[in-house]
């Protein structure tokens, strides 16, 4: 009955199913699987270059004129008047507002990612966990009326310090999920290596493992940033917005200060062609500002020990 | 005759605890020192038991190798000694483990002191990634805040020789740890354990990831090594524990078997267990 001899017991046996057609068809699929991750690429990028050109298409006039960086915006009659009118009291507010918020949200959530991965029998990681669940889940300018009534409310007055920490608000569960999950895959052996030698748990973490997820932690704080960055609403009644430069460096700190999401709501919804064109120009710098933020962190964190071998 | 063994008894049977712990311990050649003994030393995992009342004496600049099939408990073993399990959640060691007649696992007994003097080295090299050679050997010194450069560059020089590397990397010690090869980083990651003067070293299947050039080496280091420490070996090769060791104790299904002194044991083992493995009945 059998078609082909029988093999002896432990002789190579071929597999009828390997022929020219079967392989011909497996290449086929090979070339429809990658036609459609190319597709699925495209479908990503395509959106982010619209919006990127469109952005640019609209702003770049504003941005390119040197009154943008130098003048505060004043009056909408500047802008109509044709006087010089900019955004530099607005870069410079968004440069000091999330500069503070990572200040303050850095050492904080990256200190509860560490908590929530190195420390799991904690009796707090529970409780830190829910907690940060939370906070993360929470829209942002419930983030900004806490704000609000933590540090606007006693110090009677909007603040660049206030919209800072409601910016903070926002980045501690994103940083705090991003450093516990980047932890995670650091291979345990690595802690054993440092517990072995004696060192104390926090040393390990500090000097071995958290190095070790450098790269991820920077990463961590980069989605961080670029969220917060572009959040108009928690800002609205914490830094409030301000039509001038400050008169002196810590009125950035202390009294209401302009920034560049809220400002470009500000111009977009005001009857001015002039100020829709600044608000064009606003969406632009936010933009870059992400942009140049995300490839300077990449260069800064370039593998350096991977490479010299 | 001397008593080389513990009463044969079936694994799963409870046993004389005293009368086995001492016949254990009556069998190694009274030629050094203790250095390290346990004493009933049993393991959980959960509900699991993964060692059963194991007594060993390590005497002081000896090799002992523990052997047995996978999942006998031999590493599981090991890592009772510094307290490795500690971190691990679920696991429960009890029995004691007297390290110069100090129970690691006393009250007020510092985990973190124990490891300084007694060192491990694991199956895969573990050589801190982000860190050069050289902050690799004297990172057990560095990060407990110890800054003086010329001892640091002293303890680095001496462990390196000690671990047979010094040759091969003196001439890049700024260089990456992961740049070198397994073998170097498996030596690296001795010379780091010796650099905090360990005196006990925990070597679990130290040559298992590497090729047969550098498990020789390892062995030649471990050889020379005993001259000052004292070495604890888990490995799945016979061989090796013939040629390196020079007590061997046999693990089954969570027991210590039997134990002696290397030549006997692979010469004229008194258990039938013991026969059965390391002629290749089983395991």
């Amino acid at each position: 009955m059998a078609v082909t001899a029988p093999a002896a017991p432990g002789a190579p046996r071929r597999i009828a199913a390997v022929t020219p057609e079967n392989l011909r068809r497996r290449y086929r699929r090979d070339r429809v699987m990658i036609g459609l991750l190319v597709v699925a690429t495209v479908v990503v990028l395509v959106p982010l270059l619209i919006i990127v050109g469109y952005v640019v298409s609209n702003g770049i006039s504003a941005v390119l004129t040197a009154d943008f960086y130098t003048q505060d915006l004043g009056s909408p009659a500047r802008a109509l008047q044709g006087r010089p009118t900019g955004l530099g009291h607005t870069i410079l507010g968004t440069l000091v507002v999330d500069g503070l918020a990572l200040l303050i949200a850095v050492p904080i959530g990256v200190g509860a990612g560490i908590m929530l991965s190195e420390y799991p029998d904690h009796p707090l990681n529970p409780v830190l966990r829910i907690l940060n669940d939370t906070l993360n889940g929470m829209p942002a300018i419930l983030k900004g009326l806490l704000a609000f009534s933590l540090i606007v409310k006693p110090m009677g007055t909007f603040s660049g310090f206030s919209g800072a920490v409601a910016l903070a608000f926002v980045m501690l569960p994103i940083l705090a999920r991003a450093t516990e999950g980047v932890l995670r895959i650091i291979p345990w052996s690595i802690r054993e290596a440092g517990l072995a030698l004696g060192l104390p748990r926090w040393r390990v973490v500090l000097n071995a493992v958290l190095p070790a997820a450098r790269v991820g932690v920077v990463t961590g704080i980069l989605i961080a940033f670029a969220r917060a960055a572009g959040e108009a609403a928690p800002l609205l009644f914490t830094a409030f917005g301000n039509n001038f430069f400050s008169s002196t460096p810590l009125r950035y700190l202390l009294g209401p200060v302009d920034t560049l999401p809220a400002r470009l709501y500000g111009l977009a919804i005001s009857p001015y062609k002039e100020w829709h064109a600044m608000g064009w120009g606003a969406g632009v710098i936010l933009l870059a500002l992400v942009i140049v933020t995300y490839v300077g962190t990449r260069i800064l964190t370039r593998q350096r020990h991977t490479t010299d071998l | 005759m001397d008593p080389v063994t513990r009463p044969p008894t079936a694994p799963s049977t409870p046993k004389p605890q005293q009368a086995g712990q001492g016949e254990v311990r009556a069998t190694i050649a009274a030629d050094a020192e203790p250095r390290l003994v346990t004493e009933g030393i049993t393991v959980h995992y959960g509900k699991t038991v993964g060692v059963r009342d194991v007594g060993l004496t390590f005497r002081d600049k000896t090799v002992t190798a523990l052997i047995g099939p996978s999942g006998c408990g031999k590493t599981t073993f090991l890592r009772s000694l510094n307290r490795m399990h500690d971190l691990t959640r679920g696991v429960k060691v009890s029995g004691r483990a007297l390290l110069d007649g100090t129970d690691v696992y006393a009250n007020g007994v510092d985990p973190v002191t124990i490891r300084r003097r007694i060192g491990m080295v694991f199956q895969k090299p573990t050589p801190f990634p982000t860190m050069s050679i050289y902050d690799n050997v004297v990172a057990g010194l560095k990060l407990v805040g110890i800054r003086d450069r010329a001892l640091l560059d002293d303890v680095a020089e001496r462990s390196l020789r000690q671990a047979a590397l010094w040759d091969e990397v003196k001439d890049r010690l700024k260089a990456p740890a992961s740049g070198i090869s397994g073998g170097q980083q498996q030596r690296l990651s001795i010379a780091r354990a010796l650099a905090v003067e360990a005196e006990v070293l925990l070597m679990d299947e130290p040559t298992s990831s590497l090729d047969p050039q550098s498990t020789m080496r390892i062995e030649e280091l471990i050889q020379q090594l005993k001259d000052t420490v004292t070495i604890i070996i888990v490995t799945h090769n016979m061989q090796q524990a013939a040629r390196v060791s020079d007590y061997t104790a046999f693990f089954y299904e969570g027991d210590l078997v039997e134990v002696s002194d290397t030549n006997t044991m692979f010469t004229n083992p008194k258990e039938q267990r013991t026969n059965d493995y390391i002629t290749g009945r089983f395991g």
